[in-house]
């Protein structure tokens, strides 16, 4: 029980029911789609980016509490964030939640580090993160957690 | 009412016999006893039949059709006694009519490569219904690719029954097989299976049934049903994985070419000419998997013992007690609730998302299926992502569906609902 408190944090819960950048972005210059064909989640992604920096991500689609709120904390933390910043903030957020890095300075997202303990939600986790790599990398594939 | 009592202990008394055949149930997940409520995905296993399949590799692994010594003529014998098993199972007429595939996926890919590649052509068409499971519905598409047929669909209405009336209006000149599942996977619809046959065969078309989700839980016999296929997997029926059975009627599957080439399914090779085996072993390529055949045999002996009457009617009053218990929780809506069903309970719960109910209440030792259930096209029909899925076998209890009910509590809970 304590575990599932821990997974469903009432941050979560919030980002789950009310996500924050939910919706298409208008001049938006990268976008990609992301699906995890296992529970049907979908969502996509839209971006902002001018000289390296995201100006602005919005995220639209459907999914678990896990994966909406994971999509909506991400686009809150890369607002104003450059390309490489994102890129490393992805590495550190897979690290701690598959419990390889230590949870470290993950700032807002660190109420997402209880899911380590459920090793089978990180793909619901990770979902809005890969997709963002894809967008910026300009990779026109839709992106799938399998 | 004393009456009542008696045959109600003596039901939890049968209930505790048969529990005590499958070791699995007494597992703990999370440090609370394991509820299964996914029989639909696989279900478990008697001790018989775990010790079965252990018995053929320990005394008489060799194998069959082939050697002449001892151990490979009790495995062949063996492996064929499975094979009459499995005729009584489902009355085939013939031993012949079975034909051993790896389950449900492989039965259909056999009938439409087969079956369908050597005879459909441009504008043919083959009619399924909204809610098969994908297995039912690629192997057609692959097939269509390959010949130029087309699919055509029986819709579902609002409460997951197929919509007779439209299937009535497909069937045209053009049909060249029907090839819908007996019960849905997802959401426990018996279908009308008997009323299927009999207007298709009016027109002289054969029909496929899938019958993955109704083998364990309904009575079957094929020659009264008069189904031209019949295809399901041995997982399912409390035997092990990775084995499964297509019937087809004798003329059928002699009039087909083979599926796969290989040994045990030829009479003589040579460069210039191969002829093929007959009927099973045409359809029969390779080293079958002769534990898994022999293991399956002994799940067909086992469900039969009890019965499926017995069966039917402790899975119906269990399907009958968890739709009033879970009716009566707020924000929870049962989907599918057709006339006739089998122990599936398909639900969505307002404010919380299918896989998350799945965690929480995998938390709580209660495994259920969440997603889609790979009927992606029956849940854009029904309007939803995925649903959460109980899924009742013989081994279940009230007990356990009061643990069903309190775990989703708890996920309401968690959730703040």
């Amino acid at each position: 029980m304590n575990d599932l408190r821990d997974l469903y944090q009432d941050t979560i819960l919030d980002h789950y029911r009310q996500p924050r950048n939910f919706g298409h972005l208008d001049n938006a210059n990268c976008a990609a789609e992301g699906f995890n064909p296992l529970c049907g989640d979908k969502l996509s992604l839209y971006l902002r980016v001018r000289d390296g920096i995201i100006e602005d991500i919005h995220f639209e689609g459907s999914g678990c509490a896990i994966a909406t709120a994971s999509a909506s904390l991400m686009t809150e933390c890369l607002k104003g964030k450059s390309q490489a910043e994102a890129l490393k903030l992805l590495k550190n957020f897979h690290g701690a939640i598959t419990g390889v890095l230590p949870v470290g300075d993950l700032g807002k997202l660190e109420v997402l580090a209880g899911i380590s303990e459920f090793p089978e939600r990180v793909k619901c986790a990770t979902l809005a993160w890969h997709t963002m790599k894809a967008a910026l990398e300009n990779n026109q594939v839709a992106v799938t957690t399998e | 009412m004393k009456l009542l009592n008696r045959v109600s202990h003596y039901d939890d008394v049968q209930l505790q016999f048969w529990r005590s055949d499958f070791p699995i149930l007494k597992t703990k997940v999370h440090g609370k006893q394991l509820v299964y409520l996914d029989n639909a995905a696989t279900t478990q296993k008697p001790l018989t039949v775990i010790e079965t399949e252990q018995e053929y590799y320990r005394n008489y692994n060799a194998n069959v059709h082939r050697g002449i010594h001892t151990l490979s003529q009790t495995a062949t014998e063996a492996f064929e006694a499975a094979r009459t098993k499995v005729q009584h199972l489902i009355n085939a007429a013939s031993p012949n009519e079975i034909i051993f595939v790896r389950g449900t996926t492989e039965g259909v890919n056999l009938v439409a490569q087969s079956y369908g590649r050597s005879r459909f052509q441009a504008n043919d068409e083959i009619i399924l219904s909204q809610m098969e499971h994908h297995s039912n519905i690629v192997p057609w598409q692959i097939l269509c690719q390959q010949t130029g047929a087309r699919l055509r669909i029986i819709p579902v209405n609002t409460i997951g029954e197929l919509q007779m009336e439209v299937f009535e209006s497909l069937l045209n000149e053009h049909t060249r097989l029907v090839a819908v599942t007996h019960v849905s996977n997802a959401l426990g619809t018996i279908n009308p299976v008997n009323e299927i046959i009999d207007q298709a065969h009016q027109r002289n078309i054969p029909v496929l049934l899938d019958g993955a989700q109704a083998i364990a839980h309904l009575p079957v016999d094929v020659q009264e049903l008069d189904c031209d296929f019949y295809v399901f997997s041995g997982h399912k029926l409390y035997g092990p994985t990775g084995v499964g059975v297509l019937f087809g009627k004798a003329a059928l599957l002699d009039a087909m070419p083979p599926y796969q080439g290989g040994g045990d399914m030829i009479r003589s090779v040579s460069f210039e000419n191969t002829s093929y085996n007959t009927l099973p072993y045409k359809f029969e390529a390779g080293t079958p998997n002769i534990a898994g055949v022999i293991a399956l045999g002994d799940a067909v002996d086992y469900v039969t013992s009890i019965g499926f009457e017995a069966i039917g009617e402790h899975e119906q009053a269990l399907l009958s007690y968890a739709t009033q218990r879970m009716g009566r929780i707020p924000g929870l809506r049962i989907i599918g609730t057709a006339v006739k069903k089998i122990g599936i309970l398909s639900f969505v719960l307002e404010g919380i998302h299918p896989h998350d109910i799945g965690t929480i209440l995998n938390n709580q030792g209660v495994a259920i299926r969440t997603g889609h259930h790979c009927t992606m096209p029956l849940m854009e029909r029904l309007g939803l992502p995925g649903t959460a899925r109980a899924s009742f076998a013989l081994y279940n209890t009230r007990k356990e569906v009061d643990a069903l009910v309190e775990a989703i509590y708890k996920a309401k809970e968690v959730f703040k609902l």
